[in-house]
């Protein structure tokens, strides 16, 4: 069972949706139990850095994803997910993130736009069980601040743009991805299934 | 670079995808959902949703943009009738990645300020609708619907808005909509390159010249068009092809 957090009056998530195509069991949850005994976390978000964190820790879900995390389970944040994994955000002032992964969210500034849109073309930058194999297609990304790693060896992707856009990161069983999985077609449910896959390859073990 | 986007969009009354010119003359067109599904499997990059159901919008509305968000896996932006923050946020919670905001963002445009605090600019689209003023010699936004003329220029209004937050302009001839001539290249030049957020162009699509133009004429991150797509003058995999082997950047799905 995977757990997908959720803000339960937020209604179905679309990645639940995914995961349902994928025939592979999950509960929408805020629940710091359910997402113990969970084989797996996703951490999919939207929106606002800080107001996420806080969120987090209303819910007492701070110690719990870290706890959980750092004892080996497979944790996959998405979009805002993945740059809540890091170290702190310049959004709307200064916020700590979950620190999971050494980096820093800051404005993205493009070559034309301030703000990361549209389909990017991914280019995978290390081996990886996530992205193994995987053809590198378009996909789609939709965010106004960007990830710099601090560490290069965690960086698994990456946009051919101009600057390149952090795109995947993995550390372990510590997975981010920056853009819509959700929204980018075939590719993006190949990388859902591999984490899944992950998740289920540990449970074996 | 990114790809640039073909993105159709339905103009949907009573759970029925409807198309019209100028804003006006109503023709029925289809089914949403089939249609999104047709638009996705063709190759489109995006949809656009856009509620001009007369009065009695919203729930009905977001139960249909719910359906549509779990069976396709392009992002979605849905607009029409949004005037507060709840409303935004029912329409993201029901799957919209962006929801498309003009005449509110003109009568209170602290809902642009307030929707990009709270949901973030990636979020907010803003739509333009203008008209030229030939004696002003300059393009003039409208609201409800393209109707009712406003004292703001353009670029001034453009600006405005990705100060305020928006992350992306929907720009819109209300001239050329619907009467297939061509995209307004001057008019998308001169708000595109005004701004730091992209610009997706709509108004006046017709024919495959006028997409190879507009990428190749001006900085559009996106093409909007309807009516081409719905009545079948144009497929989307034969025009993605075609600005393929033109030069321009497109997201291979033919």
């Amino acid at each position: 069972m995977i757990a997908v957090i959720s803000d339960p009056s937020e209604g179905v998530s679309v990645i639940g949706k995914r995961l349902e195509k994928l025939q592979v069991p999950y509960i929408e949850t805020c629940d710091p139990d359910q997402i113990r005994h969970a084989s797996g976390i996703i951490l999919s978000c939207s929106g606002n850095f800080g107001q996420k964190m806080r969120f987090l820790s209303q819910h007492q879900l701070t110690h719990v994803i870290k706890e959980e995390a750092i004892k080996g389970k497979p944790l996959l944040g998405i979009n805002l997910g993945m740059q809540l994994l890091f170290t702190s955000s310049d959004e709307d002032g200064y916020h700590q993130g979950l620190n999971l992964l050494a980096g820093h969210v800051q404005p993205y500034k493009g070559k034309d736009y301030d703000i990361h849109l549209g389909w990017h073309r991914l280019r995978f930058t290390q081996m990886d069980p996530l992205t193994w194999g995987l053809e590198e297609q378009e996909v789609y990304f939709a965010h106004r601040f960007a990830v710099q790693v601090a560490n290069p060896e965690d960086l698994l992707g990456r946009t051919d743009g101009d600057p390149p856009v952090v795109a995947i990161v993995g550390r372990n069983n510590i997975y981010g991805i920056q853009f819509c999985v959700e929204k980018s077609g075939s590719l993006g449910l190949k990388l859902l299934q591999r984490f899944v896959h992950q998740c289920k390859l540990r449970m074996d073990v | 670079m990114s790809s640039k986007a073909i993105i159709p969009c339905l103009d949907i009354r009573n759970r029925r995808v409807v198309s019209g010119i100028s804003f006006g003359d109503l023709q029925d067109v289809g089914d949403p959902l089939e249609l999104a599904l047709q638009y996705e499997r063709e190759g489109a990059d995006e949809l656009i949703l856009l509620d001009i159901s007369p009065a009695e919008r919203g729930d009905s509305f977001c139960d249909l943009v719910r359906q549509i968000a779990e069976e396709i896996s392009i992002p979605i932006t849905v607009g029409g009738g949004i005037t507060s923050c709840n409303d935004i946020e029912e329409r993201l919670v029901a799957g919209a990645d962006k929801v498309s905001i003009g005449t509110a963002a003109v009568l209170q445009p602290e809902l642009i300020q307030e929707g990009a605090r709270l949901f973030g600019s990636a979020s907010l689209m803003a739509a333009v609708d203008v008209r030229f003023h030939p004696q002003e010699k300059d393009w003039f936004v409208y609201i409800y619907g393209g109707r009712q003329a406003t004292s703001w220029r353009v670029v001034d209004w453009a600006i405005q808005l990705a100060e305020y937050g928006a992350g992306v302009i929907l720009l819109t001839s209300v001239d050329r909509d619907g009467h297939q001539e061509g995209y307004d290249l001057e008019l998308i030049n001169n708000v595109s390159e005004a701004l730091r957020i992209p610009v997706i162009a709509s108004g006046g699509a017709g024919t495959l010249d006028h997409f190879t133009t507009l990428f190749t004429k001006t900085r559009a991150f996106a093409a909007l068009a309807a009516s081409v797509f719905h009545f079948g003058s144009l497929s989307i995999p034969h025009l993605k092809q075609s600005l393929s082997e033109s030069g321009v950047p497109i997201r291979a799905t033919f």
